[in-house]
């Protein structure tokens, strides 16, 4: 079932799609940016796929010149039982990437949080505030180049 | 008390003290504040098998402003220490700190930008336990730690009575003589 919706993707978008890889028995789909709301929204809706569960999205910091950042879209599908792992680079100079919660209203959190700790703006995010850190807390902690013990005095502790 | 005010340091004032302190350390009212997994090992301690009730502290209060002994019971995260400080606030005095746990003493196995490495960054603490998470014998061990605090005297929140910093000032000299 997988293999057929992986063939019909590349079929439906052949710019679109930058690669495929087999892992273990894991799919992973290398995505462009720019498309990867159609290409979440055809997942979702064909019927070899019916991608209808988004189990989760995060981020990834490769801390590279190029590329530096990814996100990583992982479905599922409950009536197939089947999964398959969506990946989007994203550049440093353009943070920006265009949100999915028009295809599934439960990614609204999991980009809330890859916000948060990467800082990856999400276009057509209705509420894209921090998840975990404080509200006016101005660093992405999940960053490389974001010191493990923190900012000194970046989250103000009560007075003793 | 304000009756020293009247009648000063005298036999009268010196005994109401001590049976006000001997009433307060058998009653203590803990305010739980079970943030996370130590906090288990605190519902534990109220538990039947070991029971704080034999040391009058078995009245749970979830208002602070009828607790006068805090417990904090886990991992605080800066977003939490600000909670974590009004509550303690809140608290009438006089009042006493449990740091319960590595985590809540000195960030525990949370040596990361979230955690307060140790909550004497923001509240005064009485008493620090150990281990991750400590057994409620050591919580009671506190408890009863605690309790001696009371019956000399000493609260973190208000002044120490001049009794009781002498007390301290002696033991340390002590300590020093041994440790010499
Ligand atoms: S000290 Fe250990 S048991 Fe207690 S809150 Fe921290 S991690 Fe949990």
């Amino acid at each position: 079932m997988l293999t057929t919706v992986v063939e019909k993707l590349k079929a439906q978008f052949p710019n679109s799609i930058l690669g495929v890889r087999e892992f273990r028995g894991e799919t992973t789909v290398h995505v462009k940016k720019e498309d990867i709301l159609n290409v979440c929204a055809f997942l979702r809706n064909d019927e070899a796929g019916l991608f209808n569960y988004c189990s989760d999205i995060c981020g990834a910091d490769a801390y590279t010149p190029e590329n530096r950042f990814e996100i990583i879209y992982n479905l599922y599908s409950l009536s197939y039982k089947h999964r398959i792992r969506l990946k989007v680079f994203v550049d440093e100079a353009d943070l920006h990437c265009p949100s999915v919660i028009s295809v599934w209203p439960g990614a609204n959190w999991p980009e809330r949080e890859t916000y948060d700790m990467f800082g990856i703006i999400f276009d057509g995010h209705d509420d894209l505030r921090r998840m975990y850190m404080p509200e006016e807390f101005e660093y992405f902690p999940l960053r490389k180049d974001f010191p493990m013990m923190g900012v000194p005095d970046s989250i103000p502790l009560p007075r003793k | 008390m304000g009756l020293e005010h009247a009648l000063g340091d005298t036999a009268l004032t010196t005994t109401i003290d001590s049976a006000i302190n001997w009433c307060r350390k058998n009653s203590l009212w803990p305010m739980p504040l079970g943030i996370s997994c130590c906090g288990i090992e605190m519902m534990a301690f109220a538990m039947p098998r070991f029971d704080v009730a034999r040391f009058g502290a078995e009245v749970f209060r979830f208002s602070p402003r009828q607790a006068d002994l805090l417990i904090v019971a886990g991992t605080t995260t800066y977003k939490m220490a600000t909670v974590v400080r009004k509550i303690y606030d809140q608290m009438p005095d006089p009042k006493w700190v449990i740091a319960m746990g590595a985590c809540t003493s000195s960030g525990g196995m949370y040596r990361t930008y979230s955690v307060v490495q140790g909550i004497d960054q923001f509240l005064p603490v009485d008493i620090y336990v150990a281990g991750c998470p400590p057994r409620p014998d050591n919580l009671l061990h506190a408890l009863l730690m605690i309790q001696e605090k009371i019956q000399r005297g000493e609260s973190r929140s208000t002044p120490m009575t001049v009794a009781a910093e002498r007390q301290e000032q002696q033991l340390l000299q002590i300590q020093g003589i041994n440790n010499n």
